[in-house]
């Protein structure tokens, strides 16, 4: 089934035209990830799908209902949440009051107390750390409460903004089997990285973005193969 | 001591209106005073109407009027403030200055409040004396109200989803819209909390001098814009402090320097600040995020 489709979407920021015909999908079940240097448009198009940026042309839709323009609040209502680039945790909250805001759109509080403690299982470290303050965690528990406060929205399909960013390489794969983790557990994954090889390594398919455009698309491994992608993306 | 301690509570109640909007839409709200002015309008109408000034009209005031103000303050953000919030910040600020002469001059203009002082109703003053302190009621209402509002305020903002939801849209507004709070929302609240408090200081201020008149809002409003500086802007607590020492030192100036250098004291305690800290005593310094 088709998680989220995105076609035809293009976004400017004043007179640029950042996003060119931006056209994807994501399956039920996948990981897909969005790869591409800096500046290619890819937090672009993840904060188009969340609702933050209106496209000026295009549709997104989510479990087959359209969302473009739909207030990023009832998005995130429907199932679709983000963990934001830089994990933009609210610093100056404890980590349960983190947990709490990413619970802010449920409605059926009955089970939220069975969801913590899947949170709290899935990231001990958390559960350590319940009554401190986010801001005093460290890069990699920063990340991990980020993404356990999205997943506290339980959603259907979770997007990711660069979630190896700044981390001990360590870490850095302890946050993607995690990732691995939450899918077979049955959330659909949408994975943006500036670090391909990693994503591919975990995706099942995967777009390339090029300057606002989509450059290449097909299967992750694939793609981890072809020639043209290694020089590009892969350093050789 | 006594009168600048119930002063400044006062204050603080208005400052804190100021540090919660500031916190939230990084606005300096300069119509808030004048909201302060509708509060004691409509507290005045409802003491009216209900008859003699006893604790119980008094409580009715107070219900009545931040209710009205609480309104007021979800009106004038929504129709006055929405529209530009993604202007520069120099237009919201332009625009909360015409809304604060707008509502002035409303006062003055409309015919059931019009520009006479009315005499606000009062208690009979009673003078209690206890370790050689002197306070009159009206002072204890002042300070009781004060610090029972404060501790409703903390808890909200601790304890709730809608104060938690206010910590994280003031922390960052895009993380909490990515989670799914709704920040319009969120911001009608903090603007209706805020008026409320505003109402509240402006039954208890025209408790203290007991009339109501258009402009009155302007001089306690500013007083409590250097008060929420002071303290810090965005600070909750920052407000408190900064109203407490506004309102001791203008009444420690009223009683042994001259009275007519209190305000000037007040108003250089601003210059001081920004020249010296201008984060405030509990202000945050502002870092730039990477």
């Amino acid at each position: 089934m088709l998680v989220l489709k995105v076609s035809g979407l293009n976004v400017f920021y004043g007179n640029i035209h950042a996003l060119h015909d931006i056209s994807f999908e994501v399956n039920e079940g996948e990981i897909v990830t969005l790869i591409g240097a800096n500046g290619a448009g890819k937090t672009s198009t993840l904060h188009t799908v969340s609702g933050i940026i209106q496209p000026k042309s295009g549709q997104i839709s989510f479990m087959g209902k359209p969302i473009t323009g739909v207030a990023a609040n009832k998005i995130v209502e429907m199932g679709l949440c983000q963990v934001p680039e830089g994990r933009r945790i609210f610093a100056n909250m404890s980590v349960m009051e983190n947990l709490e805001m990413g619970a802010y759109t449920r409605k059926d509080k009955g089970n939220l107390k069975g969801d913590y403690e899947v949170v709290f299982t899935r990231f001990p470290r958390l559960k350590e750390r319940i009554r401190q303050l986010a801001g005093t965690l460290s890069g990699g528990e920063q990340q991990m409460l980020a993404m356990g406060r999205a997943l506290m929205s339980k959603p259907k399909l979770l997007l990711l903004d660069e979630p190896s960013m700044g981390l001990a390489p360590l870490f850095v794969k302890e946050i993607f089997s995690i990732i691995q983790d939450i899918n077979k557990a049955g959330t659909t994954v949408l994975l943006v990285e500036q670090n391909a090889n990693m994503a591919l390594s975990i995706a099942n398919r995967a777009y390339v973005l090029e300057t606002g455009h989509i450059a290449l698309s097909g299967d992750a491994k694939k793609l981890a193969a072809s020639e043209e992608v290694r020089k590009a993306y892969l350093g050789g | 001591m006594v009168n600048g301690i119930s002063l400044g509570s006062v204050y603080a109640l208005i400052a804190l209106g100021y540090t919660m909007v500031y916190g939230i839409v990084k606005l300096i709200n300069f119509a808030h005073g004048d909201v302060l002015m509708i509060g004691a309008v409509a507290g005045f109408f409802t003491m009216s109407a209900m008859g003699d000034a006893t604790p119980v009209t008094l409580f009715g005031a107070f219900l009545v009027s931040m209710l009205v103000c609480a309104v007021f303050g979800i009106l004038i953000e929504k129709i006055c403030y929405k529209p530009l919030r993604n202007a520069p910040k120099i237009n919201a600020l332009i625009t909360a200055i015409g809304v604060s002469i707008l509502l002035e001059n409303g006062a003055v203009v409309l015919p059931f409040i019009g520009p006479q002082p009315k005499a606000f109703p009062t208690m009979t003053d009673k003078s209690h004396t206890f370790l050689g302190l002197t306070i009159s009621n009206v002072q204890i209402i002042e300070f009781a109200v004060s610090i029972i509002l404060m501790i409703v305020l903390t808890v909200i903002i601790n304890y709730t989803k809608m104060g938690k939801a206010m910590r994280a849209v003031s922390h960052d507004t895009k993380a909490a819209l990515l989670m799914g709070i709704n920040v319009n929302r969120v911001i009608s609240f903090t603007f209706a909390l805020g008026a409320a408090l505003a109402a509240a200081a402006g039954i208890l201020f025209s408790s203290a001098y007991p009339q109501v008149e258009p402009y009155m809002g302007i001089m306690p409003g500013l007083k409590a814009f250097v008060a929420a500086v002071l303290g810090g802007i965005g600070s909750v607590p920052g407000a408190v402090l900064g109203g407490f020492v506004i309102g001791i030192a203008e009444t420690l100036t009223k009683g042994f320097i001259s009275s007519t250098l209190a305000d000037a004291i007040v108003f250089g305690i601003l210059i001081v600040i920004l020249v010296v800290k201008p984060s405030g005593i509990l202000g945050k310094n502002i870092r730039e995020k990477v």
